[in-house]
């Protein structure tokens, strides 16, 4: 493996001597859509920019592959933009690259003249509530990731036949997906590139009640039209909203008024509330139910004490607090069981610190100003900047805003670096060797990178497999399985 | 032909990163004189969910995508909403897509 390795990558090698030494080298942490936006807009500032865009999964494109729902195909057509931005010259990917574990950020920084993280968000807010560590009990990200084929939840003991009713803590547009995924009638995804465990465990599942539960009201839930009208509008269930949890105040009518999609949104809502007549409602279809102002407490244990039964819901109302204006939910010490074996909690996801980073855990962001990571210890009245060093995407703002949300911060954190390169803050040195230097470094330490071409060739046999099966692709998850099909001549 | 694809067609940079399927709202337009607006067909709720979305909206905002080519729009204008300029280094020129 590693000789064959090195005879790749001397071709590579030796394709790469013949840069010009002006070249500025950037690498790029993460291959999602923050980074590919990000590698684009670089690449269109100036001819003498180098991209290396290390990855830790053996695929590229992040959230796109792995947190795109598998009904939703038109929402990974931007994988045509990514494919094609990765084809440039002055590109190279490097898969199966974990930064922080194969090498450090420091090392990046000494071979790198710009180094941009772009590594997104892969961790998840906890509740730090009593009951947390049942099984049964998984973040909605763990279970969106086990749909999806992501090779560190593929054996995620997800069981959806001990228990008919499954609890979904939040009511964002995660929420709604694996709402969605656990309603639909599993015919529907069979054309899909839902993993195929995934696939196998929907077939057999008992689920026929799903709450999504939520702090606050209808005129704050977090989703957005479009996944919220998708689950309305799923034919065969029941939707339970309560009439009195849509009786608005004068500060959430101010709120909807001052924002189009929670006016939108709300509507949704107060339509699908409305009586239907009784020949829709089937007694064999499943229900969803809407629960709002309603926080837990504690998950509490199954009869049979194996897993989780259910959750204590606490009564939330609204409170405006002062200086924000913000409608917080404040606990009314009235509270209640919702009963329930399968418990997701979809409350926000959370990016993971790296050694030698600056993190503000709180937040779970790197502190910068516009992408440029501020070096501590951090002077609002004098900020200093760590000098070409950067940040894109989640691990910048936060873990909120769709696919194109991050092309918006892209060319932030681009118009950054143009300004630092002109200001000279950052330049090429002949010490910091790139790409070159990398692929030393990786191949002395037998790290088998892949390239974009390998990614092809699994992408290809993917799709193939998927075929045969009617779908557009049979995700690989095994790595010895995806480095055999990348390695093979 | 959309305004996206003829965007495209002639070297302006205007993203349609879902290819025109309403999954997105990377193209997101903004159209300068409210009688022009006045005369597209109303968007759909489908466009509607996804400029709820869309950076820096507008009261005459619409997707390039959704936008078709007609006798009557002749004139329109178009502007292209960007969160910073492009600083291009050295006064180099991106070569287009």
């Amino acid at each position: 493996m590693l000789g064959r390795a090195i005879h790749r990558s001397s071709k590579t090698i030796s394709r790469v001597c013949s840069i010009c030494r002006r070249d500025l080298h950037v690498c790029i942490v993460g291959s999602g859509p923050a980074g590919f936006y990000t590698a684009d807009r670089l690449l269109k500032t100036s001819d003498e920019i180098k991209v290396d865009m290390l990855e830790r999964l053996p695929s590229p494109f992040g959230l796109v592959r792995s947190g795109v729902a598998p009904d939703h195909p038109e929402t990974k057509t931007v994988i045509n933009q990514f494919t094609k931005i990765a084809s440039s010259s002055r590109l190279f990917f490097f898969g199966n690259v974990h930064v922080g574990k194969d090498i450090t950020v420091e090392e990046l920084r000494n071979l790198y003249d710009v180094v941009v993280l772009a590594y997104g968000a892969e961790s998840d807010n906890h509740l730090g509530i009593e009951g947390e560590g049942l099984p049964g009990v998984f973040s909605a990200r763990e279970f969106v990731w086990w749909y999806n084929g992501h090779p560190d939840c593929a054996n995620l003991p997800i069981d959806l036949q001990s228990t008919d009713t499954a609890i979904v803590l939040g009511q964002g547009n995660v929420a709604i997906d694996v709402a969605r995924i656990l309603l639909r009638p599993f015919q529907e995804l069979n054309a899909t590139d839902i993993a195929d465990h995934a696939l196998e465990s929907l077939k057999l599942s008992k689920i026929r009640k799903v709450y999504l539960v939520g702090r606050r009201g209808p005129a704050q839930i977090a989703c957005t039209a479009k996944e919220l009208r998708e689950l309305l509008g799923l034919k065969t269930i029941n939707i339970m909203i309560k009439q009195s949890d849509l009786i608005t105040t004068d500060q959430d009518e101010d709120e909807m008024k001052a924002s189009r999609i929670h006016r939108r949104v709300y509507d949704l809502l107060c339509k699908a509330a409305q009586p239907k007549s009784s020949v829709s409602i089937s007694g064999s279809n499943k229900e969803l139910h809407f629960v709002f102002y309603r926080q837990p407490v504690k998950f509490f244990p199954s009869e049979d004490k194996h897993g989780v039964g259910g959750v204590q819901l606490e009564k939330t109302h609204l409170q405006t607090q002062v200086g924000s204006g913000r409608q917080q939910a404040v606990g009314t010490g009235i509270m209640e069981d919702l009963p329930g074996g399968l418990v997701l909690k979809s409350v926000g996801y959370k990016s993971l610190p790296l050694e030698g980073l600056t993190f503000d855990s709180k937040r779970g962001v790197v502190p910068n100003v516009c992408g440029r990571v501020l070096r501590q210890p951090i002077n609002d009245n004098d900020p200093q900047f760590e000098p070409g060093f950067y940040v894109v995407g989640w691990l910048k703002r936060g873990p909120t805003g769709i696919i194109g949300t991050n092309l918006v911060c892209a060319e932030e954190v681009v118009a950054s670096i143009s300004e630092d390169i002109k200001g000279k803050m950052v330049s090429s040195h002949r010490s910091r060797t790139g790409n070159i230097g990398l692929q030393e470094l990786l191949i002395t330490r037998g790290i088998q990178f892949i390239t974009f071409r390998d990614w092809q060739k699994i992408n290809a046999f993917e799709v193939e497999q998927g075929e045969k099966k009617g779908k557009p692709r049979e995700k690989l998850i095994k790595l010895q399985e995806v480095l055999q099909i990348a390695f093979s001549s | 032909m959309s305004m996206l694809e003829a965007a495209h067609q002639n070297d302006i940079e205007l993203e349609g990163a879902c290819e025109g399927s309403l999954a997105c709202s990377t193209c997101h337009v903004i159209v300068m004189d409210e009688e022009y607006y006045n005369k597209l067909p109303e968007p759909t709720d489908e466009e509607n969910d996804m400029l709820d979305l869309a950076f820096g909206l507008t009261e005459t905002s619409r997707l390039g995508c959704q936008v078709i080519a007609k006798p009557e729009l002749e004139g329109m204008r178009l502007a292209i909403p960007s969160a910073t300029r492009n600083f291009a280094v050295d006064g180099y020129v991106p070569k287009p897509h």
